[in-house]
């Protein structure tokens, strides 16, 4: 541990100060738009990253000086905001409340990728163009990209305070934000008002971009994911939708993170967050400063399903399918083919968890992936450490994924909706940390590596045309399994509480029993799918099930239709299968991803075979 | 023993009281009816009473034992059923999907109570559908198709129907089906025939009357004036939060407090006969010009 001397926690004081500026910068954003569209908008730490990007290019490519920049910045993101606004919410605002956050993810999804397309994955040098000079200040060191940090954000901070408080426009703004539709019979434009938060919004965010790309010298496509979430937690901390709450929650959350680093190292930077998310979410979700109202009200149906009739798919195109993907390896030798299609049923087991959890019970769920970790390091670490046969630890991989991922995410059953969602994404998080961080058991970043491949009766299965059919006899079995749930009560009671909390409990339905019970099915299912996986690859590390992959399992089953099992197996098809197909799309598969989403949302949202 | 007692129930919104020390008593095989103004408090009654809201103060006793503040789902197993006031049918579930949730709280896997071991359970149980399981599912499914018999043919023939595609009174109808599943010893209406035209509400005042034939215990909330004093043995008056009157049909419409209330003045001259209709059109004019379009 660390010495502390006082010169040193003045040196981490400041630097917690200066980061929690820039987290303050962009929770300020994410409580504006909150505040005036009742949305989580997950977009936000792209335009951030773009803004950073825009900020890089000014500066190393065309040398220009930081004033300039920062209006170029400023212009393209206000641009960005409301064109986000326009594709993410305008549209979207008589659907469920899920729907424009499920937008914003497939913006945030398309542009993150088309920055990696444009500017490669790789992180980028940005020199500050400030002088190094640090000057001591009572002991203290502060450098000039510290001072003009600090400067900008109060500067930014003061206007924002002035032009909210002080102009008509302003005036209007907060009044779209306490009641939308007295606005609008005052004669406010509210859909003007609307894209001018998100102008705003977007403006601050980019500037944070920039100015964190100078203070860590380097920009990369995925700082989006990460800013976003550290957004939410600041904001969180200091109340949802509060612009003074969400400057304090930055500031701390910046202080916190920085001195837990000190403390721990950094590779806990990031569990903090996430901690600090879920935590407030769970036990005090106005945040520290909120006043004790109720969180905002939310929509009945708290979930995205739309009033449709399914698509019934007869029994004999069931059979049909199977017979022909039973044959596919008689039919093609093409390992790659196999290969593909293996994957696709790795996947489909997680689309049939989502849709189960997410589709049939009703809880959005962004962590699934959270399962497919756990359930792969169990099963892998029984079978390296215990000698366990694989069948065994197969089994139990995805019986621990089911227990502990069920134990991980029982705090958030009481929430509902749009937090639902931040916080199982939050947890999926957490998981991975705890993977990241539990070097002991999981080799940490290194990973575990000759995990003991696939066998059967301890006979191995290596080559691919067994691992092909083994995944789908497995697809097979867990569709049985989840099939003759859907047709006892127990699929009956989850419908009855997605569609509608309040009259299932009068009628006796106890909803963290029945969340619960959806979780573990579920979680059984996507552990099975992990476990497999892990001994698949023989090697797995932390990022082998990322957060990205329990969003691209969602859009599946979007694609396919919530809650319809049918589906799920056919938007798995479509969504591994297809830019694969097409070679030349593979690089640009999460934009792919990320449009798919948002046309849905948009345009089909029962999806292809509609909601059951 | 009263089957249902409330003593001095009391349920403040933030400096509004909504409910102020209410008291009522329910006997078995009795029909009680709870009127008064828009705003009266007899939802947020109603709501305390089967454990959607918590009171501030006060009791809820059930034969005698307190159930006060418990919550919704250990209520409905005791046997307590209710409708809601703007109708919350299950959507995309089917109407006999809709009558099956009613009697949830009879099925044997309800009674795996165990914290964790009953939910492996139930979840085996799911999975195995052991004969036992099966003749249940099977007996609950023929006994939903009855309730919704009792409603003629309005619902019968619409039994594999989504909910969402029904009319606005069969949906009505539905959540009454879904409450009779519960096979509840104490049922509680809120506004059944609101938004219903006249026939449809007359019929509903028949199938009322039939269930009270049969003996159930009824607690109503209703607007529509002459169903009530068709229907109920005991009327209660609330206004403002508080109990102004009780007693029978008859005392009740003549009492000069109630007639206040419906008026907010009293007319000299008028008098209580000619008053009650116009109380009711007055209230039905509000009613469609300030009821919500959002379920609050």
């Amino acid at each position: 541990m660390p010495e502390f001397t006082l010169r040193t926690l003045a040196d981490q004081l400041v630097n917690g100060l200066v980061i929690g500026n820039i987290y303050a910068l962009i929770a300020i954003g994410l409580a504006l738009i909150f505040g005036v569209a009742n949305l989580i908008n997950f977009a936000h730490g792209s335009v951030y990253m773009i803004g950073a990007y825009v900020g890089w290019v000014c500066v190393t490519w065309l040398g220009w000086p930081l004033g300039p920049t920062f209006i170029v910045v400023a212009v393209a993101c206000a641009a960005l905001g409301v064109l986000i606004e326009r594709l993410g919410l305008r549209r979207l605002q008589s659907e469920a409340r899920i729907a424009p956050l499920l937008a914003t993810i497939g913006i945030s999804f398309a542009l993150d990728q088309l920055v990696q397309l444009i500017f490669s994955p790789n992180p980028q040098s940005f020199p500050s163009p400030l002088p190094a000079t640090r000057v001591m200040l009572g002991g203290v060191s502060i450098g000039a990209l510290d001072a003009l940090i600090a400067v900008i954000t109060v500067t930014s901070a003061a206007m924002l305070f002035a032009f909210l408080r002080f102009t008509r426009l302003g005036w209007a703004l907060r009044a779209t934000a306490q009641d939308r539709e007295a606005a609008q019979q005052m004669g406010v434009d509210v859909n003007a008002i609307q894209a001018l938060t998100f102008a705003v919004a977007a403006v601050l965010g980019g500037i944070g971009g920039v100015m964190i790309g100078m203070y860590f010298t380097s920009v990369y496509p995925t700082m989006s994911y990460g800013a976003m979430l550290k957004g939410f937690a600041a904001n969180l901390l200091g109340g949802l939708g509060s612009v003074p709450g969400a400057v304090i929650g930055g500031l701390l959350l910046g202080l916190i993170e920085t001195f837990g680093v000190a403390l721990l190292g950094s590779t806990y930077r990031n569990l903090f967050t996430f901690v600090i998310l879920i935590g407030v979410l769970v036990l005090r979700p106005t945040g520290l400063f909120g006043a004790r109202r109720a969180m905002p009200p939310e929509p009945l149906t708290g979930t995205f399903v739309a009033n449709s009739r399914p698509v019934r798919v007869p029994r004999f195109v069931v059979i049909g399918g199977l017979v022909a993907a039973v044959l596919l390896p008689f039919i093609s030798s093409n390992p790659y083919l196999l290969q593909i299609f293996t994957n696709a049923w790795l996947f489909a087991m997680l689309a049939l968890s989502i849709t189960l959890v997410t589709g049939t019970a009703g809880q959005m769920s962004l962590g699934q992936a959270g399962f497919l970790a756990i359930g792969g390091y169990a099963s892998a670490l029984l079978a390296m450490r215990l000698g366990w046969p694989l069948e065994l630890s197969l089994l139990a991989g995805a019986a621990i994924a089911a227990a502990l991922g069920t134990l991980l995410t029982w705090p958030v059953f009481r929430l509902r909706s749009q937090y639902v969602a931040l916080a199982t994404l939050g947890i999926g998080e957490v998981i991975n940390q705890i993977i990241l961080n539990w070097e002991g058991l999981t080799n940490g970043v290194l990973g575990l590596s000759n995990i003991p491949p696939l066998s059967l009766f301890g006979l191995p299965i290596i080559e691919t045309s067994p691992i092909y059919w083994f995944a789908l006899a497995m697809l097979v079995v867990a569709a049985l399994f989840q099939w003759r749930l859907m047709q006892s009560h127990l699929g009956r009671t989850w419908r009855a509480m997605r569609e509608d909390e309040v009259a299932a409990r009068a009628f006796g339905v106890s909803l963290n029993r029945y969340k619960a019970l959806a979780f573990i099915a579920g979680g059984f299912i996507a552990g099975l799918s992990g476990a497999f996986t892990a001994h698949m690859y023989s090697y797995i590390n932390n990022e082998t099930f990322a957060a990205t992959t329990s969003i691209l399992g969602l859009t599946m089953v979007i694609l396919g239709g919530m809650g319809n099992m049918s589906g799920a197996v056919v938007g798995a098809i479509a969504l591994t299968a297809l830019p694969e197909l097409f070679r030349p799309l593979a690089d640009a598969r999460y934009l792919i991803y990320g449009v798919v989403l948002l046309l849905l949302v948009r345009f089909r949202p029962q999806g292809l075979l509609g909601t059951v | 023993m009263a089957l249902l007692e409330v003593r001095g129930l009391r349920r403040e919104f933030g400096g509004v009281v909504a409910v102020d020390g209410v008291d009522l008593t329910v006997e078995a095989g009795e029909t009680v009816s709870v009127i008064g103004p828009n705003g009266a408090g007899k939802t947020t009654l109603f709501n305390l009473i089967t454990g959607l809201d918590k009171p501030d103060a006060g009791q809820v006793l059930l034969d005698g034992r307190p159930i006060t503040g418990w919550p919704p789902e250990k209520l409905a197993a005791l046997g307590i059923a209710r409708t809601f006031q703007h109708g919350r049918v299950f959507g995309n579930l089917s109407v006999l999907d809709n009558v099956l949730i009613g009697a949830h709280t009879r099925q044997a896997a309800h009674r795996l109570r165990a914290p964790v071991l009953g939910m492996i359970a139930e979840l085996a149980l799911a999975l195995v559908q052991p004969p036992a399981w099966r003749e249940e599912h099977r007996r609950l499914r023929e006994e939903a198709r009855d309730v919704l018999a009792l409603f003629g043919d309005r619902l019968l023939p619409r039994a594999d129907q989504p909910a969402y595609s029904l009319s606005y009174a069969n949906r009505r109808r539905t959540e009454i089906a879904r409450a009779l599943a519960l096979r509840p010893r104490l049922l509680l209406l809120d506004e059944p025939t609101a938004g219903m035209n006249p026939t449809e509400t007359a019929e509903m005042l028949e199938f009322i009357r039939s269930l009270k034939g049969r003996g159930l215990t009824l607690l109503l909330i209703e607007h529509k004036l002459s169903l009530v004093m068709q229907l109920s043995d005991r009327v209660i008056v609330m206004d403002d939060g508080r109990k102004i009157a009780e007693g029978v049909p008859q005392s009740v419409r003549n009492d000069p407090k109630v007639i206040e209330a419906y008026l907010g003045h009293k007319r000299p001259g008028s008098d209580a006969r000619d008053v009650q209709p116009a109380g009711e059109d007055d209230r039905r004019a509000v009613l469609a010009q300030t009821r919500p379009s959002s379920v609050s």
